[in-house]
């Protein structure tokens, strides 16, 4: 199968990486990248735990191919904590308890940031909204919620 | 008592690994050389195999090994019974049973070469109806077996005949529930590595249970124990359910794994996961209630018939524990219970939070509802005649005592965070709109820990360095619910430290002692007992290093955030100056931790004795709207009471409360596995529909706390109790608000409209 030349730049770092047609930016960034902090849950769009962030946009990788993302900007779990430490939405993730198995994690904070960076102050509808297409079956979503109302209510993104 | 780390909100030990995605989970894990395998699942839920041709798919590229049922030294597992195949012999049982493995170097070979591999079946008649099964003279789906039924338990107390003759009203109701998918949102994944020195295998993955996989795993392999080592990753959800299925997913990456002596990773899809895993078991329920007309209950006659599938798995102990329950937290003087499990050939059923109590308590609660309506009495006051206080006699005779039976607390404080008396009062007027409200609540008693399924004993090791650093180990297992960090809280409490001198180990089963399982929300009752065992015989030691010392009494010594105190709080010594020189002065700062619960007793007979030590109590209200035009129904809020005894870290315990409420709504309104003949229709989550963040209600989450003297620091049990009570509740709602009594779960549109579910294709 044919390879194509795809650049991409993830978590700031520029990717020159040939890839299969029909590779997914879910396998790109796992296999390839090996950043696994994205996972899958359903390999459908159904669940959000493969949520990352491209050009601002939240989506679901499983459900993209790595060519169509060619020249995007990427933003997986892993580019959230910086040299001065976690971000402010991954510390109101922590402070509010909004985590129990983790494996959830890393799609809701990616719908949550990219719902904070279009929208600094959300009300709850709206985060119930951005994060609609993100499954937990663990938290009962309550303390998720309290987790983005405090990131923006005090931290911002 | 003031704590300093014990009964706060800290934050999570595990927290920083899980927000920046370094927490590995099993399908994250990479190892040299290794080997990626596939399962061929058959498509029959009832066949004779006639003939399994594998030669094509050995000559696929890729390829390392095609394997079926002769290539297992030990074909044959199960925890409780021995009936389940690691891959299908002669016959296959269930539509999904494993008939052959392929392990190749990539994941798409191996799946294209599974589609080379020629099965021929000879198909058979199946069981898919528990009534079928029940029969006498039905066909058995194991034959070896004298018929279909997996277990019995009777519970008999009194005499019923005589309690319905001093009844004033004999109601009869029979009620039915789902089929439901735990639905952790991490499919099962293991890696296991051959070794070559010291033991046969090391496993790696999302396993509940390291030690009964080590188990299936050891059977299946012939292998001793200690030959198999398993140490458990992140996992991504359990909920009871990554138990026999990854034990025998683990069993088969094993044999591979020695068989081309290189690691060998299998990662269920969505769709494998459905198809494979146990789930919830279906109830049909029969109760018969009497009360004098002045609402004290008389007689309660039950009969609960559970579809195990084609499996026993731990349909024994599910059974178990709804007999226990059966007749929810009421006196009774006059009982019949009998409680079932039958083999059919549907998916097979095993753990699943709650464990045999949410489906008799949907049953029960409604009952309590309806039997309130009929004596012309509110809900809350029939429920209040007759539930358990203090030293209650239970429906198998047990006194309950020793430990505060707080049910009238818990209904209170629930219906006061909900507002519950003048919400009753205002929908119980007239409601003219097709939009209409109603609330309801359930409550229920729930016996701690495995009771009398087996010994209830856990242990774990805490190591000091000579830094001060401290290396804490369970053979218990972090599921997602928090046990790291409430175990770390224990420990930090007991030696005086704090909590970042704290290194949490995963479960090794080289290292970690066999603790049993991390089921039947045992883990802060049972495990907490003994890190709190092994901290105290720490901290007694350091204690009188230190007496001897500083030529104190050791009673007037203390140990606070890092250091050693006097009587008149001056500071004498650093924690780990301290620790430093007991290890140069060759003293052991390791110590294993033991607990083991009080007694107790269970005659399998008669269904009598004392079940569980303790017991937790809970109350849960749902406010629901209906609308009675379109079959809309709307959970609103939902106020959740629970006793945990002693709250070690309330922020988890809230988190608890509301994760369960929100799957027991999903239980309630939503999800439902649909099998026809056999087949799981829809195995991915557009067809089968757990909660969203939309579909939440606000809910309150109340914590009681009243400290049980045998758990650690008072603490006792939440997982499982928040998960059971919504169904009931929300049924009572619906009843209230529309009229209409809903007694199958789940209480979708067509049931609140049309009062039943609509069957596919139209008419019938």
């Amino acid at each position: 199968m044919a390879k194509l030349d795809v650049e991409i730049t993830v978590n700031s770092k520029k990717y020159n990486l040939k890839v299969g047609s029909q590779e997914r930016l879910l396998d790109t960034i796992r296999k390839e990248l090996k950043l696994t902090g994205t996972k899958e849950g359903c390999s459908v769009g159904e669940c959000g735990a493969c949520t990352v962030i491209v050009d601002d946009k939240a989506v679901n990788s499983c459900m993209i191919l790595t060519a169509q993302v060619d020249g995007s900007e990427i933003i997986t779990v892993e580019g959230l904590e910086s040299k001065k430490g976690l971000s402010p939405l991954q510390k109101a993730f922590v402070e509010k308890q909004a985590i129990q198995c983790g494996f959830c994690t890393p799609g809701m904070l990616m719908s949550a940031l990219a719902l904070l960076k279009n929208n600094p102050r959300p009300n709850k509808e709206k985060i119930k909204t951005a994060l609609e297409g993100n499954l937990c079956r663990c938290t009962g979503y309550q303390q998720i919620i309290e987790a983005v109302e405090t990131a923006a209510k005090e931290w911002g993104v | 008592m003031a704590f300093k780390h014990v009964n706060k909100g800290v934050k999570r030990v595990d927290a920083y690994e899980k927000v920046t995605g370094k927490a590995k989970f099993g399908a994250d894990l990479e190892f040299a050389d290794q080997l990626y395998a596939k399962v061929l699942r058959t498509e029959y839920p009832h066949a004779r195999i006639i003939n399994i041709e594998t030669a094509e798919a050995e000559k696929m590229p890729g390829v390392r090994g095609v394997f079926t049922a002769a290539d297992i030294k030990n074909n044959l597992f199960g925890v409780i019974v021995e009936d389940q195949q690691v891959l299908a012999a002669d016959r296959v049982v269930l539509a999904g049973d494993g008939v052959a493995m392929v392990a190749a170097e990539s994941e798409a070979e191996a799946a294209a070469a599974l589609e080379k591999i020629k099965v021929e079946y000879e198909e058979l008649e199946g069981i898919y109806e528990l009534d079928e099964a029940r029969k006498k003279d039905s066909l058995k789906i194991h034959p070896e077996k004298d018929d279909n039924q997996v277990i019995h338990h009777p519970l008999r107390k009194g005499d019923v005949e005589k309690g319905f003759a001093q009844a004033d009203i004999i109601l009869e109701r029979e009620y039915s529930t789902q089929l439901i998918e735990h639905s952790y949102l991490e499919p099962e994944a293991v890696v296991v590595v051959p070794e070559d020195e010291n033991h046969l295998v090391s496993i790696y993955g999302s396993i509940q249970n390291p030690y009964a996989t080590r188990a299936a795993v050891a059977t299946v392999l012939r292998a001793e124990l200690a030959e198999v080592r398993v140490i458990q990753n992140h996992i991504g959800g359990s909920f009871g359910g990554k138990d026999e299925v990854v034990s025998a997913m683990a069993a088969r990456a094993a044999v591979m794994a020695l068989a081309t002596k290189r690691p060998v990773k299998m990662v269920n899809s969505r769709e494998e996961s459905f198809t494979e895993s146990y789930k919830r078991h279906p109830y049909q329920l029969k109760y018969k209630v009497g009360a004098t007309k002045e609402g004290k209950l008389t007689a309660m006659e039950i009969e609960a018939a559970a579809d195990s599938g084609a499996y026993a798995c731990q349909t024994p102990f599910v059974t178990w524990r709804s007999v226990v329950q059966a007749t929810g937290p009421y006196e009774l003087d006059h009982v019949k219970t009998d409680t079932y499990g039958y083999y059919t050939n549907n998916p097979y059923t095993g753990a699943m939070r709650g464990y045999g109590s949410p489906q008799i308590i949907f049953a029960q609660e409604s009952l309590m509802d309806e039997l309130a309506e009929e004596l012309g009495m509110s809900p809350v006051e029939l429920r209040k005649k007759n539930i358990y206080r203090q030293d209650s006699i239970t429906a198998s005779g047990q006194k309950l005592s020793g430990h505060t039976v707080s049910l009238e607390e818990v209904m209170d404080k629930a219906m006061q965070a909900i507002d519950y008396q003048a919400k009753r009062e205002k929908y119980s007027l007239a409601q003219p709109d097709d939009k209409k409200r109603g609330i309801g609540l359930s409550i229920s008693f729930r016996g701690c820990s495995l009771g009398a399924e087996a010994v209830d004993a856990a242990a774990s090791l805490i190591q000091i360095n000579k830094d001060g650093s401290v290396a804490v180990y369970s053979g218990l297992a972090e599921n997602g619910q928090g046990l790291k960090t409430i175990f770390s809280q224990i420990a930090a409490e007991v030696l005086g430290i704090t909590l970042n001198e704290i290194d949490y180990m995963e479960v090794d089963t080289t290292f970690t002692p066999d603790s049993g399982s991390t089921v039947a929300s045992r883990a802060t009752l049972i495990g907490g007992n003994s890190i709190k065992n092994a901290a105290e015989k720490l901290r007694d030691r350091i204690l009188d290093f230190a007496a001897q010392k500083f030529e104190l009494a050791k009673d007037k010594l203390k140990l606070e955030a890092g250091f050693l105190y006097d009587q008149a709080s001056n500071r004498l010594a650093l924690f780990s100056d301290l620790t430093a020189e007991m290890i140069n002065n060759g003293i052991l700062l390791s110590a294993y931790g033991w607990y083991k619960g009080p007694p107790i007793s269970w005659d399998e007979e008669k269904g009598c004795g004392n079940p569980y030590f303790t017991y937790v109590y809970g109350c849960q209200i749902a406010e629901v709207e209906v609308d009675t035009g379109t079959g809309e129904l709307t959970v609103l809020n939902m106020a959740a009471a629970h006793d945990v005894g002693r709250a070690i870290n309330p922020k988890n315990v809230k988190g608890q409360i509301y994760g369960g409420v929100m799957m027991g709504l999903g239980y309630s309104i939503m999800e439902e596995v649909e099998v026809e003949a056999g087949q799981i229709k829809g195995k991915n989550f557009h067809d089968y529909m757990i909660p969203t963040i939309k579909d939440m209600p606000d809910i309150e989450a109340v914590i009681v706390e009243n400290p049980d003297p045998d758990g650690p620091f008072g603490a006792k049990s939440i997982g499982e109790p928040t998960l059971e009570l919504a169904s009931a509740a929300i049924a009572n709602a619906v009843a209230h608000a529309s009229g209409k009594r809903i007694r199958s779960l789940p209480l979708n549109l067509e049931r609140v409209l049309i009062g039943r579910a609509l069957s596919k294709g139209g008419c019938k």
